[in-house]
């Protein structure tokens, strides 16, 4: 947890909370117990959360507040489930989704 | 049933939930996010007197208040939607629903997207989300970074950024285009950093300030601004460049810059690499107004309170029976004006629950709002006093109809 901000000048020390385990695309990575997903992630370095569906570029969180959807991730086989809004619990299995097999065609040219 | 559910446990819904309990109202919270406090969680900054305004422990004293006198909190809850039904209304979210006869929305705020090229490179984010892994999740977005938008709310996050040790490498403009508008106009932005100038040790800015009270003298100011920027807390703050890309293999690497001329337009040949390794984008904030949207509530457009608004009296109602609100979604406003307005829209909902002899206190409410709203330290828009005016003159105008 590199990225952790531990001494603050104005906030002080960082509250000791609970360290739990958790996966994140078959790797193991600790983080405090009902902190939100996003956070443990980029407190570990991980920026990348999924590659988008279509094109397969790669994509993080953007907005933290649950609107913008970037930040989609699989946790316990559950699809869609917003990282920043989602608080971290001990063993879960949290997994990016990526590029589809099946390319989105574009219907334009055949309809018009 | 409830007898008020209220939708955001920012500081104006924290605030009327207290409101309502001390008064005897059974109240249920209802929050998307999992820690109450909403957009004060991240707020940090020192007032004229030395103290500092500490969001994060601000939020713990009035959630902990309300839970003290027996407020219930659905937190992690997003609301989908909301209906009227027999003078009630229904609050639908993903796994109940739940009725009430007196809804205040405490919706708040949410930051206007700016759309820049590689935006969607992993390490970009907007600033407040930057501002919340920082001072609420003790997460620093990044080592070294790059802040594209200037204004009041991005102003005060570099700031905070860089008490948490985080060194941020430059403030500046994204490139002009039709989806930026004003926040890429120098002279627009430089209008709107003289509302942040009182916090600025830098005496360029400060003198500034006092300089360009006409739009002649801004445009001067801008056509003389350094191209090398000024410094506010060490940051240079670069109106005379604009951000044109984003760039990075899998992630933010830096950014590239151009020269931009008084009406926004870049200079040709003038790109510059900056290196980071996040890159916040900051485009201000608009009230948070959808649920009031699917309630049918009538709506003004005020720029002054930030964009649309749902109609609403001084004493927090809407045009619809028992829908009420608070905070934010009344106009960007900073978070003492959101306590003040929580407490006179509380007040209200107990006055129309029934409870006698509280006419005083609402008036009184109504005056702590203007209070707070003078006395503010943040100001998001100079003009907020007389968006609130205009907005209550159209409330009286259409309830005369």
């Amino acid at each position: 947890m590199k990225q952790r901000i531990i001494d603050h000048p104005v906030l002080g020390k960082i509250e000791e909370r609970k360290l739990i385990t958790f996966r994140f695309n078959n790797k193991e990575y600790r983080g405090f117990e009902q902190e939100s997903i996003a956070a443990a992630l980029l407190a570990n370095g991980v920026r990348t959360l999924r590659h988008h569906e279509e094109n397969g570029t790669p994509r993080g969180i953007y907005c933290n507040i649950g609107h913008c959807y970037e930040c989609r991730v699989a946790v316990n086989g559950i699809q869609g489930v917003r990282a920043c809004l989602t608080p971290l619990q001990e063993g879960m299995v949290i997994e990016s989704g990526g590029r589809l097999p099946t390319t989105v065609r574009d219907w334009r040219s055949e309809d018009e | 049933m409830n007898k008020v559910i209220i939708i955001g446990a920012g500081p104006s819904g924290l605030e009327a939930a207290i409101t309502c309990r001390e008064q005897g109202l059974d109240v249920l919270v209802l929050d998307e996010y999992m820690i109450a406090g909403g957009r004060l969680l991240g707020q940090l900054y020192e007032q004229p007197d030395g103290t500092w305004w500490n969001g994060l422990e601000e939020s713990k004293i009035r959630y902990e208040k309300a839970l003290e006198l027996g407020t219930r909190f659905l937190l992690n809850t997003p609301v989908n939607n909301i209906v009227q039904t027999n003078e009630h209304w229904t609050v639908y979210t993903d796994t109940e629903s739940f009725t009430a006869k007196h809804l205040l929305l405490a919706t708040g705020a949410a930051e206007t997207p700016v759309p820049v090229p590689g935006w969607t490179l992993p390490g970009v984010m907007s600033v407040g989300a930057a501002q919340v892994m920082t001072n609420v999740h003790r997460v620093k977005p990044g080592n070294r970074g790059v802040i594209i938008g200037v204004n009041v709310l991005s102003t005060a996050i570099a700031m905070e950024l860089k008490l948490a040790g985080i060194e941020v490498v430059a403030m500046t403009l994204p490139v002009n285009s039709q989806v930026t508008n004003e926040s890429s106009q120098p002279k627009e932005v430089m209008n709107s950093l003289l509302h942040v100038s009182h916090m600025a040790p830098s005496k360029f800015i400060k003198l500034g300030s006092r300089l360009m009270k006409n739009d002649f003298m801004k445009n001067m100011g801008v056509t003389f601004f350094p191209k090398t920027g000024v410094k506010i807390w060490d940051i240079p703050i670069q109106l005379r460049k604009a951000v044109v890309e984003i760039y990075g293999d899998n992630e933010v690497q830096g950014v590239i810059v151009a020269t931009i001329d008084s009406k926004g337009d870049v200079v040709g040949g003038s790109e510059e690499k900056i290196k980071a390794d996040f890159v916040c984008i900051a485009g201000g904030l608009y009230p948070l107004a959808e649920l009031a949207a699917v309630a049918g509530c009538s709506f003004y457009y005020s720029e002054e309170l930030g964009g649309y608004v749902p109609l609403h009296s001084e004493r927090m109602e809407t045009n619809l029976d028992g829908l009420y609100v608070a905070g934010n979604i009344t106009g960007i406003e900073g978070a003492k004006v959101a306590i003040a307005q929580g407490k006179t829209a509380g007040l209200t909902i107990a006055h129309h629950a029934g409870i006698p002899g509280l006419e005083k206190d609402i008036q009184t409410s109504i005056e702590s709002i203007e209070r707070a709203r003078d006395k503010a330290y943040i100001q998001f828009h100079p003009g907020v006093k007389k968006g609130k005016e205009l907005l209550l003159a159209e409330w009286q105008n259409r309830l005369g109809e």
